[in-house]
């Protein structure tokens, strides 16, 4: 009987197709950007995820100036003390429950090779940067001590910079010059891929602070340091301990605040995590509205359908249909066209989400459960927008409905 | 003669009310009896298509009883008289009331579904009912693809399928030619003799009247005349 239902519903929305097809627009249209922005929102909240701890897990970074408005990108105060050797060693003479501590002062930087340029990430740092950012070499070695100290130009760089210069030749050993001053390749730094603001984290070429200082920078100021907590240590607690001896170090008395900021990226990860889960969920809930409309027109579509078939209900009941059967009858149809506008939809929503993944490199996330959900819904949406006229037709007097032409 | 099958007794239907209340029917008293081939006349308006429409069950009387098979079916709610209606009643209609672009044999199946038979029992009795009226050879027709007395046949076809006790016909010649009407009333005559059906059919034609044994006339809202050939032979 139910298969009965299904199969003539399925002839009554072919018997008009484009006037199906675009009722089913308004669930297509519906459940197609419900999918692809809870898709989209899914893999953009595990790419930040996967960014943050590219960037170091339990990592803090302390810069100069005081502390912005947090989670805001603490903008360098020109008035304010940079950072010295001085803060690196008493962090490294006095911190506790550190895994790595290394300074890190940055710029962009031309860098040629040949006949080849690129503007590049160029970082002054010590060896202790690859630690603190869970960085690993794919091919060659760190920093010794001696070259550290000593300020000597050598380098390691990304694989963009790779590809840039040497395509499928081996950089190690090579030249390039950096800012006028040259620099020995020692080392490949293993691939990190975008960041979720489209920045390239393999566009980098390290080399040792002293040599970044003299040569690049032209002063002695070290921009941040970066301190990763060992497995033992939350940041939370870190924190006030780096603060603590940075405070001691660079003298600043007790009703002063201080000169410097330090950020907890673990912190940063789950804020911005959370803020997209947020945005992915109001802008879901932004084209839900539009799931809300696309039933509307199945209610309408529906209620010209009942009209115009009034005749046909006439013979139904009078050839000893129940009420029932025509409610069920009109009920299905109404439900297998937004389930079908809603497994369109779907297609559509997946295909939007996959294009847009691909564009932005992020991860492609489609979730079953939020599937099975839009499925679900429109469902819902056929049933319970196809319920009013269905009644409509099932309510009506035999006699009338086979007069109605 | 078999027990009576329908039984109007004083039989009011009123339409309106106060000043405005018209009576479609005013006290009617009648029987009909199992295997009886009735023609009902009247002018429009005299309610012979009001009294139609109680006998098929599709309405009910505003006072009086209507029974039908001796069941009280003046007072049985929708679904009640839905179900009388499946499993006693067929009904023929002037303008053969097929569902378009649906197939005779589809269009014959129709009474079966609701009567919640299985697909293959369902084709069976199509294919035997469509047999039964002459139309071999068109089950797969649509109804824009058949003739006028074809679409009719199709109809009786319909109102026979589930071996109905009782078909009402209303006006089932009314678009037809008057061969097509010797040959429509020829089968719905066969079909009251040979399978005892009891017929019965609103008509103005005297013509069409005259295959009927009895035929009774409507006027205002009473019965006129009640006449048996029977009774004038």
């Amino acid at each position: 009987m139910i298969w009965e239902t299904v199969r003539l519903s399925l002839r009554s929305i072919r018997r008009n197709v484009l006037r199906s097809f675009l009722t089913l627009l308004g669930i297509v249209i519906g459940v197609a950007a419900v999918i692809a922005m809870l898709t989209i929102g899914s893999g953009t909240t595990a790419k930040v995820k996967s960014d943050i701890a590219k960037l170091g897990s339990n990592l803090l970074v302390v810069r100069s100036g005081r502390p912005a408005g947090t989670g805001g990108p603490g903008g360098l105060d020109q008035a304010v003390r940079p950072l010295a050797d001085k803060d690196v060693a008493a962090l490294v003479a006095h911190l506790t429950g550190a895994r790595a501590i290394s300074p890190a002062s940055q710029k962009q930087v031309r860098v040629i090779f040949g006949t080849e340029s690129l503007t590049s990430g160029v970082t002054g740092t010590d060896s202790a940067y690859l630690d603190a950012r869970d960085w690993k070499l794919v091919s060659g070695r760190r920093f010794s001590d001696s070259e550290t100290r000593s300020g000597t130009g050598v380098c390691l760089i990304g694989e963009t910079v790779r590809q840039q210069f040497f395509g499928a030749g081996e950089p190690e050993g090579e030249i390039i010059r950096v800012n006028r001053t040259s620099c020995k390749i020692i080392g490949l730094l293993e691939p990190k891929g975008y960041t979720g603001f489209g920045q390239d984290q393999d566009n980098v070429v390290l080399m040792p602070l002293a040599a970044y200082q003299r040569r690049i920078a032209g002063n002695r100021d070290i921009d941040n340091i970066y301190v990763a907590a060992d497995d033992r240590t939350p940041t939370t607690e870190l924190q006030p301990r780096v603060e603590d001896i940075l405070r001691d170090t660079r003298r600043i008395t007790p009703d002063r605040e201080d000169d410097f900021s330090i950020r907890d990226m673990t912190q940063i990860a789950d804020a911005m995590a959370s803020a997209t889960t947020t945005m992915t969920g109001m802008l879901g809930a932004v084209a839900g509205v539009s799931l809300l409309v696309g039933g509307i027109g199945i209610m309408n579509i529906m209620l010209v359908s009942v009209t115009e078939r009034t005749r046909e209900i006439g013979i139904r009941l009078a050839i000893g249909a129940h009420e029932k059967h025509i409610l069920i009858q009109f009920l299905v149809e109404a439900t297998v066209l937004s389930l079908l506008g809603g497994i369109i939809g779907i297609l559509i929503g997946l295909a939007l989400a996959g294009l847009a993944s691909a564009t932005l490199t992020i991860p492609f996330a489609p979730s079953p459960a939020v599937i099975l959900l839009a499925v679900g819904f429109s469902a819902l949406i056929g049933m319970v927008f196809g319920f009013f006229p269905a009644l409509r037709g099932a309510r009506l007097d035999p006699i009338d409905a086979l007069r109605h032409e | 003669m078999a027990a009576a099958l329908i039984g109007f007794d004083t039989v009011w239907k009123s339409y309106g009310q106060g000043e405005a209340k018209v009576h479609a029917l005013a006290g009617v008293d009648l029987t009909i009896k199992r295997g009886e081939f009735v023609a009902i006349m009247g002018p429009s308006g005299s309610g012979k298509s009001t009294a139609m429409n109680i006998i098929g069950c599709l309405d009910t009387p505003t006072a009086g009883t209507y029974s039908f098979m001796g069941i009280d079916a003046g007072r049985l709610d929708r679904n009640r008289r839905a179900l009388l209606r499946n499993l006693y009643i067929g009904f023929v209609f002037q303008g053969y009331n097929l569902l378009p672009r649906t197939t005779a044999a589809e269009n014959v199946e129709l009474p079966l579904i609701y009567r919640g038979a299985p697909a293959r029992e369902r084709r069976e009795l199509a294919m035997q009912a469509l047999a039964e009226v002459g139309l071999v050879g068109r089950e797969h027709h649509t109804p824009a693809e058949l003739s006028g007395g074809q679409q009719q046949r199709v109809a009786i076809a319909r109102a026979i399928v589930t071996t109905p006790t009782l078909l009402v016909a209303d006006e089932p010649t009314g678009n037809l030619d008057t061969a097509r009407t010797h040959e429509i009333m020829e089968l719905l005559t066969r079909l009251n003799r040979e399978l005892g059906l009891t017929i019965a059919m609103v008509t103005h034609e005297a013509d069409v009247a005259e295959y009927a044994e009895r035929t009774i006339r409507f006027l205002d809202g009473h019965v006129a005349s009640d006449s048996s050939k029977l009774e004038v032979a």
